[in-house]
């Protein structure tokens, strides 16, 4: 291998590829939009639900009711209903996701020790915000009923009441329980799994499309210095790119970085190999840079699902489970949230890295031994 | 010129031939939607239950075991590990063995049979906001029901207040309902603009776009031409995507489907009009496509009210996603689907599909003579 040839190629790639003020915009640009984005939008707290109050009894017990449930910001009363088919119109329109009930006579039943209801309707067409909030209004009016059902018990019998159980919970890692602080350092390895991925296949199938490719045949350079030539730029933005995003979780978003920033690098790198052998296959397989970017996409988006970024993998059926296994995004997922958020160590992550250092030389190698016949 | 129906149909021929020749836009066209319904409606489930947990019992009494038990039956956890010491539980959660975490401190049923408060922690690794605030809701309602239990000495008591929590649209709240509806909107858009960005860029790229200008069509016939195959392929995928949708994941259609397919139309159209207009302006297949995923894969997914409640977010963001057409398709789906309404409630999205049509067209329409001039 010949250093000065490869140093002449790397610098080629870095101008032809930077030369693009657009290629520029989307190698350091959009990455940045993309934490902006989880940061913002992604927010599965259910907070401020809407909430429409049909109150048929309208005593100081059904008022006290509604106030223990708006009172801790779960729940917002939009409107109060007059008629049943209030409700009905707030849930078909929208405007309304919770629907509560409280019958006439609540107070009556609630003081005289009858059994007092209430009715929850919960829009169901977005299940994941109905379920939450259904949990979170049965808890609330539970707690109340058993308050209430203890001030009436008390002032029947002359002892007072026994306590119960005092239930402490604590959350670790995220206390105040932000799902950005779960999303934002996930971006890290959806960016770099996808720069690696484009840039590697389309830096060689422009050269084919272009019809270059030959040329660079021709000339002394190795197969070897040409792969390297190839995906030592590409390293070096995908490397950026994790600097950019970590930065801007850490200034813009006050995500902690509670362990070893060296530890995450040294992962990282495992994980770009598996990025560029996988870029460099897809590069044996097209023709021109659309095709390239076609599969590129078809490979990326399954990658995405199935690592655990968005969706929780625990909740997928047994044989997805397994599937995610082979998935270098999802062990370096892993690694980047336990570094960040549980500080982890290499006791904790050395399973995971080995993992990502075995798939990307296995992928790596295979790749370049196709790249090797299709070039030759 | 007037517009001539032949020459239309003629240039829409011309462009399904070209579209049969480019195998990998088309299995594009075909494969993705249906993979991705699949995917979602198999795969991917908000539903929250089996969650890993680990007890530290100290008091080790009928009690104790008592509420051990409560979480155990309740279905949302399992007990995965039973520690013995304080000092186990942090590498637990570390490692993530575990979601959470109970501890029952020893003088447990003491305290209980006093009528003390009788103090029980959780810690739950809340790395995962989402999951975690569900498993704190089950455990905070499961601990409820076993305090009140507990201090009536163990009788099976009546809750004073009752709560009869339904659900509509949904009753079952399974994910694939909610799910299948929204994604259609989101195949949908993303699939027609991704085809379509292809199709004034390729004849750019390859040099008849000047052999096509010098034919004597009029531009909104070369628009509507190319238009027609991908609006039939549109069609057809949203057809199949129903079709999965109703018979293997049993989405219910409880509205009109004359009404959904007629909005369909109407939301293919402009985004199939969007196509062209990135197609028009970038004149590079590769560019095109790239903008065009950027400009609908990212927004549809993330600003329409998909998976991420817009309510929840910034009033900034909240603003953007008005223009976001997918906003208003997936109310529609949505609406026709699970809950049966039909234009007395849906009149405004209605407007909206039609605003989006109109608009898309004339885009494309207008950059397409601008272009040739």
């Amino acid at each position: 291998m010949n250093r000065g040839r490869l140093w002449q190629l790397i610098r080629k790639e870095f101008r032809q590829t930077l030369r693009d003020p657009r290629a520029a915009r989307m190698m350091f640009i959009s990455p940045v939009l993309q934490v902006l984005i989880f940061g913002f939008v992604v927010n599965t707290d259910v907070r401020h639900v809407r909430t429409i109050v049909f109150d048929r009894d309208a005593t100081t017990e059904s008022r006290a009711l509604v106030a223990a449930l708006t009172a801790a910001d779960y729940f917002r009363v939009e409107a109060n209903a007059n008629t049943p088919a209030d409700v009905v119109r707030a849930l078909d329109h929208g405007d309304a996701v919770l629907g509560v009930e409280i019958p006439r006579g609540f107070s009556a039943d609630l003081a005289s020790g009858r059994e007092a209801s209430v009715q929850l309707l919960v829009d169901g067409s977005s299940a994941n915000t109905a379920n939450v909030a259904l949990g979170y209004a049965t808890q609330i009016i539970s707690r109340f009923g058993l308050r209430e059902g203890a001030r009436v018990a008390a002032r029947a019998s002359t002892t007072p009441l026994p306590a119960g159980v005092d239930f402490r919970s604590r959350a670790w890692y995220n206390p105040n329980l932000k799902s950005q602080v779960y999303n934002v350092p996930g971006v890290i390895a959806t960016v770099m799994f996808m720069m690696c991925l484009l840039l590697t296949s389309l830096a060689v199938v422009r050269e084919r499309e272009i019809g270059t490719l030959e040329q660079l045949m021709v000339s002394p350079l190795k197969p070897t210095e040409l792969i390297l030539g190839k995906t030592l730029p590409v390293v070096f933005i995908a490397l950026v790119d994790l600097f950019l995003v970590t930065a801007t979780a850490l200034l813009l978003f006050d995500i902690p970085l509670r362990g070893n920033f060296a530890l995450l690098l040294v992962a990282a790198i495992g994980y770009i190999l598996a990025g560029l052998g996988i870029g460099l296959w897809i590069s044996t397989v097209s023709k021109t840079q659309q095709e390239a970017f076609m599969s590129m996409f078809l490979f990326f988006l399954p990658a995405m699902f199935l690592s655990g970024f968005m969706f929780p993998i625990d909740a997928m059926p047994p044989a997805f489970q397994t599937l995610t296994l082979f998935n270098p995004m999802r062990h370096f997922l892993i690694v980047v949230r336990s570094i960040f958020l549980r500080g982890g160590g290499w006791d904790v992550l050395q399973g995971e890295i080995v993992t990502l250092y075995v798939m990307g030389a296995v992928v790596l190698l295979f790749a370049a031994s196709r790249f090797r016949k299709t070039t030759a | 010129m007037k517009l001539s129906a032949q020459r239309l149909f003629a240039i829409a021929r011309k462009e399904a031939m070209q579209l049969r020749r480019d195998p990998r836009s088309l299995a594009m066209g075909f494969i993705v939607p249906a993979a991705m319904i699949l995917f979602f409606g198999y795969v991917i489930s908000f539903d929250v239950k089996d969650i890993k947990l680990g007890v530290l019992d100290q008091d080790l009494t009928p009690r104790s075991r008592e509420l051990v038990e409560a979480f155990q039956g309740s279905g949302w956890f399992r007990v995965t590990e039973r520690l013995t010491r304080d000092a186990e539980v942090a590498p637990l959660l570390d490692r993530a063995r575990v979601r959470m975490v109970v501890t029952i401190p020893s003088g447990f049923q003491a305290e209980l049979a006093a009528g003390r408060p009788a103090p029980v922690q959780a810690l739950v690794d809340g790395a995962d906001a989402n999951t975690a605030s569900i498993a704190l809701n089950y455990a905070n309602s499961i601990v409820l029901a076993y305090s009140a239990r507990a201090a009536l000495g163990m009788q099976d008591i009546r809750p004073p207040i009752v709560v009869q929590g339904r659900v509509w649209y949904n009753e079952t709240l399974t994910s694939s309902n909610m799910i299948v509806p929204g994604l259609i909107a989101i195949v949908m858009m993303v699939i027609a603009a991704q085809l379509t960005a292809l199709t004034i860029a390729r004849e750019w790229e390859r040099g008849t776009m000047e052999q096509l200008a010098a034919t004597p069509v009029h531009s909104a016939e070369v628009v509507l031409g190319k238009l027609l195959p991908y609006l039939v392929i549109g069609l057809i995928d949203m057809l199949a995507v129903v079709l999965i949708g109703m018979f293997v994941f049993g989405v219910p259609l409880r509205g009109n489907p004359v009404l959904l397919f007629a909005m369909a139309t109407l939301f293919l159209i402009g985004s199939l009009g969007l196509g062209i207009w990135i197609s028009a302006a970038i004149k590079s297949q590769l560019l095109a496509t790239q903008t065009a995923m950027q400009a609908t894969f990212l927004p549809s997914n993330m600003l329409s009210g998909f998976m991420y409640d817009i309510g929840n977010m910034p009033i900034l963001l909240q603003a953007i996603s008005h223009a976001v057409p997918a906003r208003y398709f997936i109310n529609v789906t949505r609406g026709i689907f699970l809950k049966g309404v039909g234009i007395p409630v849906l009149w405004a999205q209605g407007l909206a599909m039609i605003a989006f049509a109109t608009i898309g067209l004339t885009l494309a329409v207008r950059s397409f003579r601008k272009e040739i001039e």
